[in-house]
């Protein structure tokens, strides 16, 4: 036993040393360099910029609680959309908060003149808080309210929202709701 | 549930199997320590390395020594991973200025990262640095699973060699794991993932300006290469808080399909590994055909709960399944998916919030730890789990039958079966143990966030996850604080190293036997009725186990959210 320990020292030690190098220096920082070099969009954000203004990333979920734009889901990442405090609200089924919090929520879409049942999405928070989609019954579900408030033809947004809708068949269909919004506000 | 659910499902595990056995002869020539084509690029490194560490590769080591050098190693780099923690407020690479971590989430943390659990008593964003996330855990990401796949080639080498003292060498087997076999893995899957939006930089926030002019930060940083041995090494801490579910660390539905693969891929593989390693490829189809009818019923049981969703929230007029804490562009098919893949694997990811998945949705996962992860398992540790199981299953066997039962021509006897138990019991011990006392004493019972039932599941949970070195959580808990730090980083030790000793000591003990050949009155391993057994043997254990700490949590949780109770 000792001396299977004294055998040991030497290459726990220096074997420490030697992979924190190489897995905690030398891959990440070569990974780095090489997204830089080929994916620079991508290793930085996904940023979407206007002018030279940084307007949000396209992979990320922002606010939108104008009348003027599709809302984003509710959110509990900090007070709303928290890129540094990404979070689900982790409220079980039976919780009253929950059940409260969704009730505030549906008696606002109720308010906005959303009819019939509503699609889940859009009275739940996301895993992350950062849920950049909606569904699509969820962005129709608001399609009378934006085209009202813009002065738009229904049927001009509701191609608007067809548009933007993705698929793949290993996930949800979804809308990314700022680059809806985006389209929205292109329209003259 | 959806046609296209189910196309998701089924597409994933045929995948899988198709990639079975291609993975498991590049683990069988690791573990035979053959030449494999990455040799021409990184064999220098591999013999640089033992150089510097005055290690003979070809030395084989008795179990104990083996156990003995595997030990020290994990210590040393608990110690590495402790002092970059701590010190994290001095050393470079922190662009948001954080502080050092207290001593007992430090501690919490390096056990959890050098266990393979990667529980996580923090929100990333808000605690490490990258540097932190680079030398302090990342590291650990990749040690852990190397060691856990050598952990199970010495296993393999206790049924495969006869009358032997040596299982092998621990320090070659790891090396050779993690250059020949994570490594390159991680290089081609981190490029995969930069291209589909995980950040890659050593930046720290920018600033936005929203479309509707609010302010809002994101977080950058060293994301992509964390998240690909992430989720190969089967650990499942993530750079942000909200894990797999944040959209930098998963934005795609490809993505969340590629890391529900990368879970499971070298758990696959491992099997036919075993086979080839005791001569018959058919004994680890056997074994992968029990944990992928274990796996296929938690599926469908999770599945369906999500896709019923939650009666109360229907009466008030919401359509559809349970979407709170899912990401849409998952939906419930593959958030489901994803819960059941990270649990019965010792991942510990997560793509959506299990705290606010149905009671029922939610008791899968919890069950697939509490069965001791091996449906799959963890990478090596999902394995080496699987056969302590198999002793026992050959042992009631042979109790049948009456004769001195056999397993891959090794005879069982008593002191394999002792071992065997000795290493299972350690996950009821502890987790019903410490979850008892979590639920009477004031330090334990400030966690929960939830009341009622659901409150008692997030504790139970907790430990369950720790012991079992899974790493997911019901979040809601409040877990850093120096109490439930404490505890859980005392459980996670005790899961991981008072299984794996008594494991290297049945290695031991059955590579000095006689090889048995099998005979008209041996118990077959390989058919129907074998693999019947195991999965009997599996829920019997983990079901009367654990059957009442679920029924005072999640199946209490079900049946209040069906009568509409609410806490």
């Amino acid at each position: 036993m000792n001396q299977d320990l004294t055998t040991a020292l030497r290459p726990a030690i220096v074997m420490t040393i030697l992979f924190a190098i190489l897995l905690g220096l030398v891959y990440p920082l070569a990974m780095t360099g090489i997204g830089q070099a080929i994916f620079p969009g991508q290793a930085n954000g996904s940023l979407v910029r206007d002018g030279n203004r940084v307007i949000g990333s396209t992979v990320l979920g922002q606010a939108f609680t104008s009348d003027r734009y599709f809302h984003t889901r509710p959110s509990a990442a900090g007070k709303g959309y928290d890129g540094l405090a990404s979070s689900g609200s982790n409220l079980g089924p039976t919780s009253k908060a929950l059940v409260d919090r969704i009730k505030t929520d549906i008696a606002a879409q109720r308010a906005a003149g959303v009819a019939g049942a509503l699609p889940a999405d859009l009275v739940t928070a996301s895993g992350s808080g950062l849920d950049p989609d909606l569904s699509p019954a969820a962005a129709y579900a608001q399609l009378d309210r934006v085209a009202r408030v813009r002065r738009l033809d229904v049927t001009r947004v509701r191609s608007l929202v067809a548009a933007q809708v993705e698929d793949s068949m290993v996930g949800d269909p979804h809308v990314n709701v700022l680059a809806l919004n985006r389209a929205l506000d292109a329209v003259r | 549930m959806t046609l296209q659910g189910w196309f998701l499902i089924l597409l994933f595990v045929g995948i899988l199997l198709a990639l079975t056995k291609p993975m498991g002869l590049w683990l069988y020539a690791l573990y035979e320590g053959r030449r494999t084509p990455l040799h021409a690029v990184l064999g220098p490194v591999e013999r640089g390395f033992y150089r510097l560490s005055g290690i003979d590769p070809t030395a084989e080591q008795g179990w104990r020594r083996y156990a003995v050098h595997m030990l020290l190693f994990n210590v040393a780099l608990l110690a590495l991973a402790y002092a970059v923690l701590r010190l994290q407020g001095v050393l470079p690479g922190n662009p948001q200025h954080l502080g050092n971590l207290s001593p007992d989430l430090a501690f919490n943390t390096a056990i959890s990262f050098t266990t393979n659990t990667n529980w996580q008593s923090y929100g990333g964003e808000a605690t490490m640095s990258n540097l932190s996330q680079m030398l302090g855990l990342t590291i650990h990401n990749f040690l852990s699973a190397a060691t856990g796949i050598a952990l199970a080639f010495a296993l393999f080498r206790g049924f495969a060699r006869r009358e032997a003292k040596a299982i092998g060498n621990f320090w070659a087997d790891m090396t050779r794991v993690t250059l020949y076999l994570l490594l390159p893995i991680c290089v081609v899957y981190t490029v995969f993932l930069i291209a589909s939006g995980v950040p890659q930089t050593l930046a720290g926030v920018v600033d936005v300006q929203t479309l509707e002019g609010a302010r809002q930060s994101i977080l950058l940083g060293p994301v992509a290469s964390q998240e690909a041995i992430k989720m190969l090494g089967t650990n499942g801490g993530g750079f942000f808080n909200a894990n797999s579910a944040h959209p930098f660390e998963n934005p795609t539905a490809l993505t969340n399909l590629v890391q529900m693969l990368s879970i499971f891929l070298i758990g696959f593989g491992l099997t036919w590994t075993f086979g080839k390693a005791v001569g018959n490829t058919r004994q680890g189809w056997a074994i992968l055909s029990a944990m992928v009818i274990l796996f296929l019923a938690g599926v469908t049981v999770t599945y369906w709960q999500e896709a019923a969703g939650n009666p109360v929230l229907h009466q008030l007029g919401v359509a559809g399944g349970n979407m709170e804490g899912k990401e849409v562009r998952f939906g419930v098919p593959a958030s489901a998916l994803f819960a059941v893949v990270t649990t019965a694997a010792s991942c510990g990811a997560v793509n959506g919030m299990l705290d606010s998945f149905t009671p029922l949705g939610g008791m899968i996962p919890l069950f697939n730890i509490q069965l001791g992860e091996v449906v799959i398992g963890g990478v090596g540790a999902g394995i080496y789990g699987f056969l302590l199981f198999a002793i026992l299953a050959v042992f009631v066997a042979g109790l049948m039958v009456g004769r001195t039962p056999e397993y891959v021509g090794k005879k069982i006897e008593a002191r394999e079966v002792k071992l065997a138990v000795l290493a299972i019991a350690v996950l009821p011990l502890v987790i019903l143990g410490f979850t008892a006392l979590s639920s009477v004493v004031q330090a334990g019972l400030a966690g929960p966030l939830n009341k009622g039932p659901h409150g008692f599941s997030e504790i139970l949970y907790a430990f369950t996850s720790a012991v079992g070195n899974n790493g997911s959580a019901f979040g809601g808990l409040t877990a850093n604080t120096p109490y439930y730090n404490a505890l859980l980083g005392l459980a996670m030790w005790f899961g991981r190293f008072f299984v794996i000793v008594p494991m290297l000591a049945i290695a031991g003990s059955l590579a000095a036997k006689k090889h048995t050949p099998a005979g008209a009155g041996s118990f077959p391993t390989t058919g129907g009725l074998w693999v019947g057994l195991l999965v009997g043997i599996i829920l019997i254990l983990g079901g009367l186990t654990f059957l009442p700490s679920l029924a005072l949590g999640p199946i209490a949780d079900h049946l209040a959210m069906i009568r509409g109770q609410l806490f």
